[in-house]
């Protein structure tokens, strides 16, 4: 049953993608002619059908997407019009920027949202538990934008302490991850607080106590796995949209990132990269479904359940 | 009145092991000082069973909570409470799960719903059981499943807490406040959630392991049947304070308190109470036909997946009711009784069959026309807090029914009707700018009647109309049900899983057991000599009112009702039936007048003579 469950989530995830193609390509060969982009307003209609040519633009639009999808399984996404190279080669060079910067967003925003979240609901309507829930609200309601500007202003131009941008300096990477992971730690302290004082509201709660076991053991083994499960919901959401989500921030702080590739890879009308990004974007939004998805039948047994009974 | 003259000169040389003195219960709210509890004095001695009874709200959990030392946080606890002589409040968390256990009214939601059976057994055992090892703590959880009577022990220790049935469930409720062997157990309406066989069931366990074990029960009610079958002595709460407590036969039989004396009126004995009804004269024309209802769910398809069986929740139903006359459809949940209601009151289509209403096939009439006749054929359902809306008033609610039928004439004529209708149903004008939260249940179950009889219908479908009340208030609403059907001649098709309610309101009694009729029969023909080896095990099961009737013989059926998923040939009460033949594994039986009959009608081999 669970292999069956599996292959049905892979194959819906393909899906997913191949309408996310289909989508972009369509919507990048209606939206401005690279060529005048690229050649400039002066080209000649000479140079213009010659690029088109090269490039093989003049054929039919079914023949390009059947060729263009025919090349992403073989895993050639074009090459970029800018510079001739592989698409995939230009985004790669990028990608471990953007993944470090992420990863270390990511697993801020974990770090801070979870603890806060939990705590904020065991002491429930007390002081705390109003700040962490104010902090939560200001964290996500706060533009990304916004608060890269503010932590440059203080941190780099009034006390500088951290560099304002680039990636020269370890210290660099600081700044960006605080601001990714600001509004995503706000998300997940509510969701997490709110989780767990529905778990806490269970009757089960008060059966555990009238079993002898001990408050800080309840909350351990029992309360807090319940309310993991929706989080993990949260949190997988998140997850998906971290590496679209740092597009604005990578370009605040100059991050060499896949973020910063696609604004530039947009505005010179270069097909192929910006392909390649929003595939690979959407690459992760559908992986990190899929792992949630799964990661829950892992977690809640009654998802087993239902996945077997169809209900 | 206060705890006075209940001990007898020999139970008083036992000390009590738990001792209650002046449980004062108090909330202060922004609206003043509200007592929940308040002065309780009881005490429970080694070894008894102890019913505590009384309505909701009555502070019988609260106090239970209270003795735990799990009271609402908010709650301001006063009182001397006494576990073998020393303070609870002292040492509350040493007790609590050692030496005294308690189990809750929603079993299932009293395990952690992701964690396996097996898992929460050994952890509790880890917490009182220190010297057991691995090993010996999972022998140790198949044990008390054993003892708690589980079937296959091994095989439930893996079981997740939704995987198991709501009686099932309880019975590992049980074994996990069993484990530490406390000295008292607090059951805090342990079977209010489960069907009248599996009550009995869990309520023979409790006796068992207290009869085995010598820990005392305190069994927390509203049901005084339960009461008169299990408990030593009683006590009687009302409003947050005791009225009375006597051992259990000196209660039944000479009641002190005026309030135990309601209690008393207001509950239907099954036998007594079904002596009154003479059979319904049979009239040439009944009002309603049902024929070879059936009702399948298909159970839903996922992309990629192929179907499954249907379920068979209703399979071939059929019955008539006259005009004036009661008939009653009993079963547990999931037979399929709602179901029916469901399909006779039009709110849900039927897979196949056929219902006549008043003559005409409502299946083959044209919608307009089956408008109009549905204006007469009304539903009451169970619960008035969600039948109702909440935020509209009770004149609103009301008088849209005239509206939807566009009748009732101009706006002064239609409050009118309205008023008169709820005068019908005993309510005064003042209900009219109400909305639901602010009135009672039993007259938010009121209003919901007015609803349905505003549209002057012939015939009602009642839906457990009474079972979201209290036993006192539901007395006063089956009086209504019953004032009203002689005054307008109402066809009434009564739903219900009370047994002894039934035998008070029905003229004649259908009962279900997955999906099918299993015997129908004149109410006092089915409960003087009930026919299905079913019927029997089922009015077997209803703890009788009446503590002399102790030393009846029960019919313990055994296991719970199979899903209606289940693909079971023959008989489908054969599984349980401790009659069966070889016939009844390979045949259907028909519901059919047996040989011997007076009118009932059964589907059983046996009872119809074949082998």
């Amino acid at each position: 049953m669970g292999g069956m469950l599996i292959l049905r989530k892979l194959l819906r995830a393909l899906l997913t993608l191949w309408i996310v193609v289909t989508l972009t390509f369509v919507v990048l060969r209606s939206s401005g002619d690279p060529a005048i982009v690229i050649l400039g307003t002066d080209a000649t209609p000479q140079m213009i059908a010659q690029f088109h040519h090269a490039w093989g633009l003049d054929r039919p639009l079914p023949v390009q997407y059947a060729s263009y999808i025919a090349h992403i399984l073989h895993g050639d996404f074009g090459d970029s019009f800018l510079d001739g190279r592989p698409a995939l080669t230009v985004v790669a060079e990028r990608l471990p920027n953007s993944l470090e910067l992420a990863s270390l967003g990511f697993v801020l925003m974990l770090a801070i949202g979870i603890p806060a979240g939990v705590f904020a609901a065991l002491h429930r309507g007390r002081m705390l538990d109003r700040l962490v829930v104010t902090g939560a609200v200001l964290g996500h309601s706060v533009p990304s934008f916004f608060l890269a500007i503010l932590l440059i202003l203080l941190l780099s131009v009034r006390w500088h302490v951290l560099p304002s941008g680039g990636a020269d300096s370890p210290s660099a990477i600081i700044m960006p991850a605080i601001t990714i992971a600001a509004g995503g730690a706000g998300v997940i302290a509510r969701f997490t607080r709110a989780a767990m004082l529905d778990a806490l509201r269970q009757p089960f709660v008060r059966a555990m106590l009238a079993r002898g076991m001990d408050w800080p053991r309840t909350i351990r083994a029992h309360v807090m796995p319940n309310a993991a499960i929706p989080t993990l919901t949260m949190i997988g959401f998140l997850l998906g949209g971290l590496v679209a989500g740092s597009i604005i921030t990578e370009t605040v702080f100059a991050w060499p990132g896949i973020g910063r590739l696609i604004i530039t890879s947009v505005a010179r009308r270069d097909l192929a990269v910006v392909q390649c990004i929003v595939l690979l974007i959407a690459t992760t939004m559908v992986l990190a479904n899929l792992t949630v998805d799964l990661l829950y039948v892992l977690l809640d047994p009654r998802m087993r359940g239902a996945a077997k009974e169809d209900r | 009145m206060s705890a006075s003259a209940f001990t007898m000169p020999a139970a008083r040389a036992v000390p009590p092991l738990l001792s209650v003195i002046g449980l004062t219960i108090r909330f202060h709210t922004p609206e003043g000082v509200v007592d929940a509890v308040s002065g309780v004095d009881l005490e429970v001695r080694p070894g008894e069973m102890l019913g505590l009874v009384g309505e909701s709200g009555s502070g019988k959990s609260a106090s239970c909570l209270a003795i735990m030392g799990l009271q609402d946080p908010r709650a301001e606890i006063s009182g001397d409470l006494r576990f073998q002589g020393s303070a609870i409040q002292a040492d509350a968390a040493g007790l609590r799960g050692r030496s005294i256990g308690m189990i809750f009214q929603e079993p299932r939601a009293s395990l952690d719903p992701v964690r396996r059976i097996g898992s929460q057994l050994r952890e509790v055992l880890a917490l009182h059981r220190p010297d057991l090892d691995a090993r010996a703590a999972l022998a140790e959880a198949a044990g008390l499943l054993r003892r708690v009577g589980l079937p296959a022990p091994e095989r439930q220790l893996a079981a997740y807490p939704h995987e198991i049935s709501g009686g099932m469930a309880q019975r590992v409720a049980i074994a996990l406040a069993i484990a530490s062997g406390p000295k008292l157990l607090l059951a805090d309406e342990p079977t209010t959630a489960l069907d009248v066989t599996v009550q009995a069931q869990v309520l023979e366990l409790l006796a068992r392991l207290r009869d085995e074990t010598g820990m005392a029960v305190v069994l927390v009610t509203h049901d005084l049947g339960i009461v008169a079958q299990y408990a030593d002595r009683v006590v009687v709460m009302r409003r947050g304070r005791v009225v009375e407590q006597a051992p259990v036969h000196e209660l039944f039989a000479r009641p002190a308190h005026d309030y135990t004396r309601q209690l008393l009126a207001a509950l239907p004995r099954s036998e007594a109470a079904a002596a009154d009804h003479a059979p319904a004269p049979q009239l040439p024309q009944p009002l309603l036909r049902v024929d070879g209802l059936t009702r399948h769910f298909a159970q839903r398809r996922a992309m990629f997946r192929r179907p499954t069986a249907a379920l068979r929740a209703v399979d071939g139903v059929s019955f008539t009711i006259a005009a004036g006359e009661t008939l009653a459809v009993v079963g547990e949940s999931g037979c399929g009784k709602s179901t029916i209601a469901l399909m006779v009151a039009g709110l849900l289509g039927m897979t196949s069959g056929k219902i006549g209403f008043a003559g005409h096939d409502l299946g083959a009439m044209a919608p307009k026309q089956r408008r109009i006749l549905r204006r007469e054929l009304q539903i009451v359902l169970q619960d008035p807090g969600e039948a109702l809306d909440p935020r509209l008033s009770v004149f609103t609610q009301v008088e849209e029914a005239l509206l939807i039928h566009r009748i009732g004439g101009a706006s002064a004529q239609r409050r009118e009707t309205v008023v008169r209708t709820l005068a019908a149903v005993g309510l005064d004008s003042w209900v009219l700018d109400r909305r639901p939260h602010e009135i009672s249940g039993g007259q938010r179950q009121r209003v919901s009647l007015a609803r349905a009889l505003v549209l002057q219908p012939r015939m009602l479908v009642l839906d457990e109309p009474t079972s979201a009340l209290d036993v006192s208030i539901q007395a006063q609403v089956i009086e209504l049900l019953g004032r009203l059907q002689r005054e307008r001649n109402l066809a009434y098709l009564f739903i219900s899983h009370d047994l002894r309610l039934v035998s008070r309101v029905a003229d004649r009694v259908a009962v279900v057991y997955l999906g099918r009729i299993v015997e129908t029969a004149d109410t006092a023909r089915l409960f003087a000599a009930p026919r299905h080896p079913y019927t029997q095990a089922l009015l077997s099961a209803v703890p009788e009112p009446d503590p002399e009737q102790r030393g009846r013989a029960r019919i313990l059926l055994p296991g719970e009702p199979p899903s209606p998923a289940a693909i079971i040939t023959g008989c489908r009460f054969r599984q349980r039936c401790a009659i069966a033949r070889p016939v009844c594994a390979v045949e259907d039986p028909q519901l059919a007048a047996p040989p011997d009959g007076a009118g009932e009608q059964v589907a059983c081999h046996v009872v119809q003579g074949r082998s």
